[in-house]
């Protein structure tokens, strides 16, 4: 990405006060300002605005009508800090997490590297493995909580005809099992997605390393952690990226499924803070918590952007200022 | 057959992801107090009037409609305000360029979930609840960093050469854009495309919080309102749910290349 072979008009440059030369720059800057314009207008208020309004509202006690006046300054945080529900949304958001960089994306891995060989009906895999990406949440749910239904759905009748019956039963009814059962229709619905990403990486590495590992006598295993892991590395990274900010801002599926139930045992952030936006009416603290939700992508995005994707991104959030 | 145990591992996974739409399709062809005495055969008899009654039905396809009417003003907007910004990001050098593109990028991060609660409020009193231009256009709004990204980068690849004879010849810089550069980037614009329709199309949360009265709901909405009224009714409302995935399939195996393409080149680039 070098930007001196594509700088046609360069406007900073352009800099001779000769009249004509001043009327095209002002032509320029028109051309510049009318292009962006829409973008920006765009942008603005239907995101960056919201965005605003929702900080200066984290700061008030307000129901959602009316103008904000019970000003509490930092308040609805300390009490997001205190707020069981909240903290709890924190430690199942972890455990989403870990769930989806140990076990998701090292399943979708080791099924890009399978599909990765010349196996017969190779596409037709990879083409239904996809498939469920591109269902919609909300749908997504109400197919699983008919699937899952305790006791009398067909999973359980599944279980039950192969002896299994103590593993299921339960699904989204109860507390302890609700957070593993919607990870796993988070790993039905995405893990092709990253499979998908794996791929690309895995066709952007030159066959002749792996034949000259190959040679020097490196292993089946050897040559997936020593040369296709490694040369992977920007892909991993830029997938564990997605699902971590994509398990922050989990809402869809929970909400279809469990509404955060039984007793918040599978609310998510986002889930508390539609709870308290749009069923409870304080929306001054559900605007602490989408800040707060932001606030957690944001700092995540940053740290890692600059520790662990830093030899792969150049652009995006922070090395902005090396780039011009 | 030395491959068996790699085909076995595909086969495995294969059932768990097709198994559930499988399931789906089958049970939909059965009534619901055959469905609990006959799980997992062939429906016998075949049952139809599931599936009919919702083809039949005038709330599903109006959903159809409003899902489409949605994705593709959704689209139209996005892509097209992105083309334009996205040509001066890629060939235009000025102050300040690189900060209002990091601002686009950083747009990534939003989710719909942070800005949902003023977004409600803004669009109460402009007066856009049950209003399809409240979805249409925060949707297109939030699409605008991914498709200003994907289009910038494709747009640096077009020669500078291109463009100076373009100039030369007496093109206005609008001229070349449209004349010269969409053509060019057709690929490009169909994966932008594809990408906001799908995201369109699944998106749930705005359309729930916007469309209070049925007139305008989306079929996500339709299909969650479906289960709440027919609770009982699993046969029904699986026929529903399978009647409700096949335009999002139908148009993954279309617009395959291009979903799969600008996802990867997306995630890889942005």
């Amino acid at each position: 990405m070098t930007l001196a072979a594509t700088r046609p008009v360069d406007v900073a440059a352009a800099s001779a006060p000769t009249p004509s030369r001043g009327r095209r720059r002002l032509r320029t800057w028109a051309t510049i300002v009318s292009f962006l314009l829409p973008a920006l207008v765009l942008f603005s208020s239907l995101v960056l605005v919201p965005i605003g309004v929702a900080l200066y509202l984290s700061l008030f006690k307000w129901g959602g009508f009316g103008a904000p006046t019970d000003f509490v300054g930092l308040g609805n945080f300390t009490r997001m800090f205190k707020d069981s529900v909240f903290l709890g949304d924190l430690w199942r958001g972890f455990l989403l997490i870990l769930f989806s960089v140990g076990i998701q994306l090292p399943f979708a891995l080791a099924m890009a590297v399978l599909l990765n060989q010349k196996l017969r009906g190779r596409a037709i895999y990879r083409l239904l493995f996809f498939a469920p990406y591109v269902l919609s949440e909300a749908i997504t749910g109400v197919l699983f909580s008919m699937l899952l239904q305790p006791g009398s759905g067909p999973a359980d009748h599944l279980l039950g005809s192969v002896g299994l019956e103590s593993l299921g039963g339960k699904w989204f009814a109860d507390g302890s099992t609700v957070l593993v059962t919607i990870f796993v229709v988070i790993t039905w619905k995405y893990f092709g997605f990253h499979m998908m990403l794996y791929l690309a990486g895995l066709q952007g590495i030159p066959t002749e390393i792996l034949e000259a590992a190959s040679i020097d006598g490196a292993g089946a295993w050897q040559r997936f952690r020593h040369v296709t892991l490694p040369l992977l590395g920007p892909t991993i990274r830029i997938s564990v990226f997605l699902s971590v900010i994509g398990a922050i801002q989990l809402f869809d599926l929970v909400w279809v499924i469990t509404r955060g139930g039984p007793t918040h045992a599978s609310e998510t952030m986002a889930v508390t803070m539609f709870q308290f936006g749009f069923k409870r009416f304080e929306v001054g603290y559900a605007s602490a918590i989408s800040v707060a939700i932001l606030g957690i992508s944001l700092v995540f995005a940053l740290i890692y952007q600059r520790f662990v994707m830093r030899r792969d991104l150049e652009g995006a959030v922070t090395n902005m200022r090396a780039r011009r | 057959m030395r491959r068996l145990p790699q085909h076995a591992i595909l086969w495995v996974v294969g059932i768990f992801v097709v198994g559930p739409l499988i399931y789906g399709v089958i049970s939909g062809f059965k009534s619901t107090a055959q469905l609990s005495t006959n799980m997992f055969g062939l429906p016998s008899p075949w049952v139809t009037s599931n599936y009919t009654a919702v083809l039949s039905s005038g709330a599903f396809w109006r959903q159809i409609f409003s899902s489409t009417l949605i994705a593709v003003a959704t689209t139209v907007i996005a892509v097209g305000v992105s083309a334009l910004a996205a040509f001066v990001f890629a060939r235009f050098a000025f102050r300040g360029r690189e900060v209002v593109f990091t601002l686009f990028t950083m747009g990534l991060m939003f989710p719909f979930a942070v800005a949902i609660l003023p977004l409600f409020v803004l669009l109460r009193s402009f007066d856009l609840l049950d209003n399809p231009l409240g979805v249409i256009l925060p949707q297109a709004a939030f699409a605008l960093p991914l498709t200003i990204i994907v289009l910038r980068g494709f747009f640096r690849t077009i020669p500078a050469e291109l463009e100076e004879a373009a100039i030369i010849d007496g093109c206005s810089a609008f001229g070349f854009f449209w004349r010269i550069l969409l053509p060019m980037a057709r690929p490009a614009l169909g994966t932008v495309s594809v990408l906001a329709i799908v995201t369109s199309w699944n998106n749930y949360l705005l359309p729930l919080l916007v469309f209070n009265e049925p007139k305008w709901w989306t079929i996500p909405l339709g299909v969650q309102q479906f289960q709440g009224q027919y609770a009982a009714d699993t046969a029904r409302i699986l026929a529903y749910v399978v009647a409700a995935m096949v335009p999002a399939l139908a148009f993954y195996s279309v617009a395959e290349r291009q979903l799969i393409g600008g996802l990867t080149a997306g995630a890889t680039k942005g």
